[in-house]
């Protein structure tokens, strides 16, 4: 007996998958910016399921919102077209598809011996308010917030000084 | 209820596929998302352990990451825009030296 929960987890997931191999597909890349907003809004449904509705808001409005409108106007502003094949190198046939293998194993088999360590989810829905995620961000992760808000300053002169037209 | 390996499965499925997007993709911009789903990926498995531990300390995690995502996106889309300007092209085989 498949429950509701699980069905919705798979369609999720599925439509997760779908889109990055669509990214991977697609040989413009405003096609792979819209393939890469289905993964963002998959995710932020995912988020909803596991209970995290602060987060699914952000990742929708911050990731689905911001962070892809700022990718596909830059691909509009420097009218980027469909993008060149080249010939792989050799060392990236014979290196690199064997590493990547490797790498998916490894994560695979990492995941198959923790299974018995992770306990089943107590409560749905139930731990992760907004209220509790704000209570710990302003107050034992105060610090590293504060410190975002630099990094964001930081980012906008840098993003100011490199795309400034020299004279 | 859905068992959080299911979750730990998905997001490292989407991580090899970031992964594959990167190094298969000559297009600088869509080497750039590819970061972006890699980032993502590591972002749903943030949330899923914390879920599994009942505690919030992943979601502030999750948080952090995106803001930094967000500066690497404003940073990163500048220099792909400085690039384009000096090589007239969005091919990364073109750009393979620091200087022009």
């Amino acid at each position: 007996m498949i429950s509701g929960v699980l069905i919705i987890f798979f369609v999720l997931a599925a439509l997760a998958v779908l889109g990055a191999v669509s990214l991977i597909l697609q040989s413009h890349p405003i096609h792979s910016a819209l393939s890469l907003i289905l993964v963002m809004v998959s995710l932020a449904g995912l988020y909803l399921l596991m209970g995290a509705e602060f987060i699914a808001a952000v990742q929708i409005i911050v990731y689905g919102g911001a962070v892809m409108v700022l990718f596909i106007f830059v691909i509009m502003l420097l009218n980027a077209g469909v993008e060149e094949r080249t010939n792989f190198s050799k060392l990236a046939a014979f290196g690199g598809v064997p590493l990547a293998l490797a790498l998916g194993c490894i994560i695979a088999a990492a995941i198959a011996r923790s299974s018995g360590h992770l306990a089943p989810p107590a409560v749905n829905g139930a731990m992760s308010s907004t209220r509790e995620l704000s209570m710990l961000l302003f107050s034992e992760f105060v610090y590293p917030f504060e410190l975002t808000s630099f990094l964001i300053l930081v980012a906008i002169l840098g993003a100011i000084v490199l795309a400034q037209r020299e004279n | 209820m859905v068992p959080t390996n299911y979750y730990l499965i998905l997001s490292a499925i989407l991580f090899g596929l970031g992964v594959l997007a990167f190094v298969f993709k000559r297009n600088i911009i869509t080497i750039f998302m590819a970061i972006e789903l890699m980032l993502n990926a590591v972002n749903l498995a943030f949330v899923a352990f914390s879920q599994a531990l009942g505690k919030s300390d992943g979601e502030v995690f999750v948080l952090f990451v995106i803001v930094v995502a967000a500066a690497e996106a404003a940073v990163g889309l500048g220099i792909i825009i400085l690039t384009a300007r000096n090589r007239r092209s969005l091919n990364v085989e073109n750009v393979d030296l620091l200087k022009l």
